[in-house]
């Protein structure tokens, strides 16, 4: 098929990250981020080739009665387990994956540049670039995955990818526990997600997503009705398919690595985790999401996690005094509106209309938010640090970051007509024909997500004039501008996208239309939001710190994260190494080996005592026979008689 | 004619090293007899592989090929020198060969008496390729005593810390093993073969006469399982290894968790399942609890270890338990995954026991409370300590997730609940081994120099750095080929699952 070209996106990244990885070192630094970014040129060109053929090109049977078909282009035999459960690499173009490659292959592509001039002067540059390629090879792989199997060996990867890029700095204590902790609490989400897929693929005997998807009535049934604890084993497999994607997403309770992991350089924050990467259990939910729909208990698991992580992360983002954490706590809201999104959208429901919105954020999101991350990227090179206090009243120095950050701000609070305004007004008209509880609830949130956006706004723009040390902050270079600017541009056009027309959950075209009571009310509650935060933070005043000493409590419980992190640390320090590993270990030594060693010593012992038998004086063994002798003529004597 | 089977060259070849080395004078000769013979058996590994896909490619489907010219040895007892290799012994042929290869140039610069430590290496490769290659149970038997002794003197002087303790209780441990093994190989000779018909040792011959009474299967089953199960690590009789392994010299340490251990897995489906099969299935249950506990059991062990190599040894008790849990399943992909599971944890272990050793010979210490931030003083033994523990805790593209993956799938396909229960539990085990491969590269490679002594260390030198990638490459060509291996493993392992169809 002409579209097999596809492949390439997968071979380029991954030779470069070998050729980077083994000779890299051996490269100067600017030949190696040359070297790496034109590779990733060349992939966002083929990416970009692949999906706009893959939407607009001549018809190669992508649309057959008005249904776009999903292609797959390549499927090449990895593993055989048994004759119909077999992992194959291959490239599967839909909606969705094209969708995925024009992003992943953007972002990529600007960080790649933008870190030219961020990573500049750092130890270990080319590893870093092998690194970037690495993780692009496999985020790319993920989307384009053709079976469940062929997606978790990517997830897999992208998780060490993850590791990699968060413990960059690895002679820093902090980023090595957070790398840690980033790939443990990811992996033991996908011991979920490898559960999931083993009990999935025992009863539908595939894990083709195709075979899977386009006849999921048939795919639950075989399960024969059998349950496991109550519920059925179907709902258990997705529902642990979907603890995988929490992880990856960071979900609560599974978020708590999200937050450490901005430990790791900004530019990578921006690609991993607030673009691509943390949007993987999102992608996840979506392309099973046909399977799913036939579950109603796993969609409503899904709705609950996602709407209370929406709240709980847009509450902690309000008091965070650390940009990038803003950022990241932004991030696990943004990712569980999309996620609420997947659980309210039935298909009966506008046509599924949830599904499409939660895309439809997913690709604003992207753009916007990993705007804004470079953006605060530029800003944490400028003042060398990450708290706002550190910050303000950059505005003047910092211009193009400032009108940047400004458009980024604004499309995430959904003032129209930025990006942000129409996906998360789908998610929001979505979720009031669900259920008018979700509605509310996720309108509030969005009106959170606006106050705590500008709060950091005007923290680093505005508030006040502090000491910056030795220098005056300055723009940063033109290879990190030109990633800001251009993404600005997309974050304000990003929106009139007829989205619609490209992606919905049955491959059908559907029209948008706005809701404007929807739009209305949710441009109103994001204004509110946006003038608490003015009127809180624009000048320096003293309103923030009397709130914060009103709800003392409140305050410091959501400044420490609800103590997520302290209950994670009991549970794995307390109890798992105190209570389980320690006693182990000791059972082992002490018991099992002292076992051994007892036999041992006791043979030891008892040689020791019968040695005096064999001590070579005749005397004692004619003594011995004498004995013997008439103990046997004794017993002779007493058994005859 | 014997010298006609390709096969025998596997045992001469070592043999031949061993005489060359005894006529060596100074260590320049010893290492070219050692780099010249591993360097042959690797070859002719190699040849082996391409002669026998090429003979399955002709069609030959007989269950074992290169069975011509069996030997008498003794004739009252019918015991021959019978040869013959299925899939599943050429690929741990081919992972000895190239653990051998590696372990010569880890141990370059023995010191003291190089010549002596060569010579009792050679003979324990002996040893491990006999076993690979006999298909008669004496013979079997035979060959595994000879790779066992030499253990004993190889770290009774050449070894480490509490060395003569270490040595002592791992004889006497796998000994112990042995005399089981011995009862077990007995009972079964004694009823080979129907009433009035010769009793035979020949594995083959056993399986097809398939007369061994079911309440005999009932006590000689464990009697082979447990005596094989020992050298496998198998809990409860696991213990021998953590202070075995802390007290061996590296290559020692590599050719025992690499393909000694191994002869434990690839003797209990051999012999125990092969031969017994009705046992197999009835007890399965017992010994999946304890391999099973194995798992879990290992892994927690591990976590809270401070020495890196007993570290890797309570790893290898639960990558090893695997190998035995996957058997148990009595279905043709586990058993396949047991068999990558044995490559994949042979390569590993062999990789990770030579850095250990490597990193030990510079900062003379193994507690990983003293070392830090080791990356920036040996980066290349540091990347390689990263790519062997990616490779542990199962990043696909090297060879522990194939195997892992192989052994989950395979054992969720069992048909009973308990089975894909305990399948479960075992699976646990990959989040409890993230745990403690990321604390120990945390803690020894990354973070800030603790010991400013470390500064001045070297990183590797040629020798240690062409062992390191020799595996690497292998681990790597298993974790993104898989299916070459599979393959060939699937396919021998099919007849003996069919008997439990």
């Amino acid at each position: 098929m002409e579209l097999s070209y596809t492949v390439l996106v997968l071979i380029i990244p991954v030779f470069m990250f070998l050729f980077l990885g083994i000779v890299g070192v051996k490269l100067s630094k600017k030949a190696a981020g040359l070297l790496g970014t034109t590779a990733m040129g060349i992939t966002t060109v083929i990416a970009y080739a692949a999906a706009l053929t893959y939407f607009f090109g001549a018809d190669q049977g992508q649309v057959v009665d008005g249904v776009r078909q999903q292609l797959t282009v390549l499927d090449i035999t990895w593993l055989e387990f048994t004759k119909n459960l077999v992992i194959k690499i291959g490239v599967l173009l839909d909606p969705i994956s094209a969708m995925m490659l024009i992003v992943i292959s953007t972002v990529s592509f600007m960080v790649h540049l933008y870190s030219l001039g961020y990573m500049d002067g750092e130890k270990g540059f080319q590893r870093y670039y092998a690194f970037l390629s690495l993780f692009t090879f496999s985020m790319l792989g993920l989307v384009l995955a053709t079976n469940i199997f062929q997606m978790y060996i990517f997830w897999e990867l992208v998780g060490v990818s993850s590791y990699l890029l968060i413990g960059f700095y690895y002679t820093l204590p902090a980023a090595v526990s957070a790398s840690k902790k980033a790939f443990i609490v990811t992996r033991f989400a996908d011991l979920g997600f490898l559960v999931g897929i083993l009990i999935l693929s025992f009863y539908t005997d595939t894990f083709d997503f195709i075979t899977l998807t386009s006849n999921p009535q048939a795919a639950i049934s075989t399960a024969g009705g059998a349950t496991f604890l109550g519920c059925s084993v179907m709902t258990w497999a997705l529902t642990l398919i979907f603890m995988g994607g929490a992880g990856k997403s960071a979900m609560f309770p599974l978020h708590i690595w999200l937050p450490d992991a901005m430990e790791g350089p900004t530019p990578v924050s921006a690609l991993i985790h607030a673009a691509t990467m943390v949007v993987a259990g999102v992608y996840l939910v979506a392309r099973m999401f046909p399977v799913y729909a036939v579950d109603a208990t796993a969609l409503d698991i899904i709705t609950v996690v996602g709407a209370f992580t929406a709240f709980y992360a847009a509450a902690v983002a309000c008091v965070q005094s650390d940009i990038k954490r803003v950022l990241a706590f932004s991030t696990i809201s943004q990712i569980a509106f999309m996620i609420t999104s997947l659980g309210v959208a039935s298909p009966e429901l506008h046509h599924g209309v949830g599904y499409m919105a939660s895309m439809f954020h997913l690709f604003t999101h992207a753009m916007f938010k990993a705007l804004l991350f470079l953006c605060a990227g530029a800003i944490i090179h400028a003042v060398h640090s990450n708290e706002m206090s550190a910050m303000g009243g950059l505005r003047k120095y910092m211009p193009i970051c400032h009108i940047a950050f400004l458009i980024g701000c604004l499309a995430i609070s959904g003032i129209p007509p930025f990006a942000g305004f129409f996906s998360k007004d789908e998610i929001l008209a979505a979720a009031y024909a669900n259920s008018p509880l979700w509605g509310v609830w996720l309108s509030v949130v969005a009106g959170m997500t606006a106050f705590y956006m500008f709060r950091l706004y005007y923290k680093i723009f505005w508030w006040n004039n502090p000491d910056y040390g030795h220098h005056t902050p300055h723009e940063a270079p033109m290879t990190m501008t030109f990633p800001l600017i251009f993404l600005g541009l997309v974050s304000i056009v990003a929106g009139f996208i007829p989205f619609g027309e490209f992606v919905t959950w049955n491959r059908e075209e559907y029209i948008i239309h706005l809701d404007w009571t929807i739009a209305g009310t949710s441009i109103v509650i994001a204004l509110i939001g946006i003038g608490l935060a003015t009127v809180m933070y624009r000048k320096e005043n003293d309103i923030p710190e009397r709130l914060a000493n009103q709800f003392r409590g409140l305050w410091t419980a959501a400044y420490h994260r609800f103590y997520m992190d302290e209950l994670y640390q009991f549970i794995t320090h307390k109890i798992i190494f105190a209570r389980i590993s320690k006693p182990i270990a000791w059972f082992d030594r002490r018991i099992i080996d002292g076992t051994m060693d007892l036999l041992a010593n006791v043979t030891n012992s008892a040689s020791f005592a019968v040695r005096r038998m064999q001590s070579g004086s005749v005397q004692t063994y004619v003594w011995f026979y004498i004995v013997g002798a008439v103990a046997v003529a004794a017993i002779t004597i007493i058994c005859l008689i | 004619m014997i010298w006609s089977n390709i096969l025998i060259y596997f045992v001469i070849i070592p043999l031949l090293m061993l005489g060359g080395l005894a006529l060596c004078k100074n260590i320049k000769q010893v290492r070219a007899v050692a780099v010249v013979g591993a360097t042959a058996l690797m070859a002719l590994a190699i040849y082996l592989v391409v002669e026998f896909l090429g003979l399955r490619a002709a069609g030959n489907d007989a269950e074992m090929l290169f069975t011509e010219g069996a030997v008498m040895w003794f004739e009252p007892l019918n015991i021959h020198l019978a040869l013959g290799v299925d899939g599943i012994s050429v690929v741990m042929i081919l992972l000895s060969a190239f653990i051998v290869f590696a372990g010569v140039f880890a141990s370059w610069k023995m010191d003291p008496l190089p010549k002596e430590f060569f010579m009792w290496f050679c003979l324990l490769s002996t040893g491990v390729f006999g076993f690979f290659i006999s298909i008669d149970m004496f013979t079997m038997f035979m060959f595994y005593e000879v790779a066992l002794i030499p253990m004993y003197l190889l770290i009774g002087v050449w070894g480490s810390g509490n060395k003569m303790y270490s040595a002592m209780k791992l004889t006497l441990m796998l000994m112990g093993g042995s005399a089981f093994l011995m009862l077990g190989i007995l009972g079964i000779y004694f009823h080979s073969a129907p009433a009035g018909q010769p009793l035979t040792m020949n594995i083959l011959e056993i399986a097809s006469n398939n007369a061994v009474p079911h309440s005999w299967q009932y006590f000689l089953f464990p009697m082979t399982f447990v005596g094989f199960g020992v050298l496998g690590a198998m809990f409860p009789f696991h213990t021998w290894s953590p202070d075995g392994h802390a007290s061996a010299p590296t290559a020692v340490s590599m050719l025992h968790a690499g393909v000694l251990m191994k002869l434990g897995g690839y003797g209990c489906f051999r012999i125990a399942i092969f031969l017994m099969p009705y046992a197999a299935n009835e007890l399965a249950w017992i010994f999946l609890t304890l391999t099973g506990i194995s798992v879990v059991y290992g892994a927690f062990s591990a976590c809270v270890q401070t020495d890196l190599k007993y570290i890797n040894a309570y790893s290898s008790v639960s990558h090893c338990g695997m190998v035995l849990f996957a058997i148990l399943m009595l279905n043709t992909t586990a058993m396949t995954g047991a068999v990558l599971q044995m490559l994949s944890h042979g390569l590993m272990t062999a990789l990770f026991f030579a850095l250990i050793g490597m990193i030990y010979g510079r900062t003379h210490t193994r507690d990983i409370r003293k070392m830090g931030g080791l990356m920036q003083i040996m980066p290349f033994l540091g990347v390689g300590y990263v790519i062997a523990g990616l490779a542990s805790l199962g990043l696909p593209g090297l060879s522990g997730f194939v195997a892992e993956m192989t052994i989950f799938v395979g054992s969720f396909q069992h048909a009973d609940m308990f089975h894909r229960v305990f399948t479960i539990v075992a699976c646990c085990s990959i989040v409890i081994t993230a745990v403690y491969i990321l604390r120990v590269v945390g803690k020894l490679l990354f973070g800030a120099v603790q010991d400013e002594h470390h500064r001045t260390l070297t990183d590797a030198e040629w020798h240690e750095r062409l062992s390191t990638v020799t595996l690497i490459l292998a681990v790597a060509a298993i974790g993104c080929f898989p299916n070459f291996f599979s393959s060939i493993i699937t396919e021998a392992a099919e007849p003996i699952m069919k008997l439990f169809a």
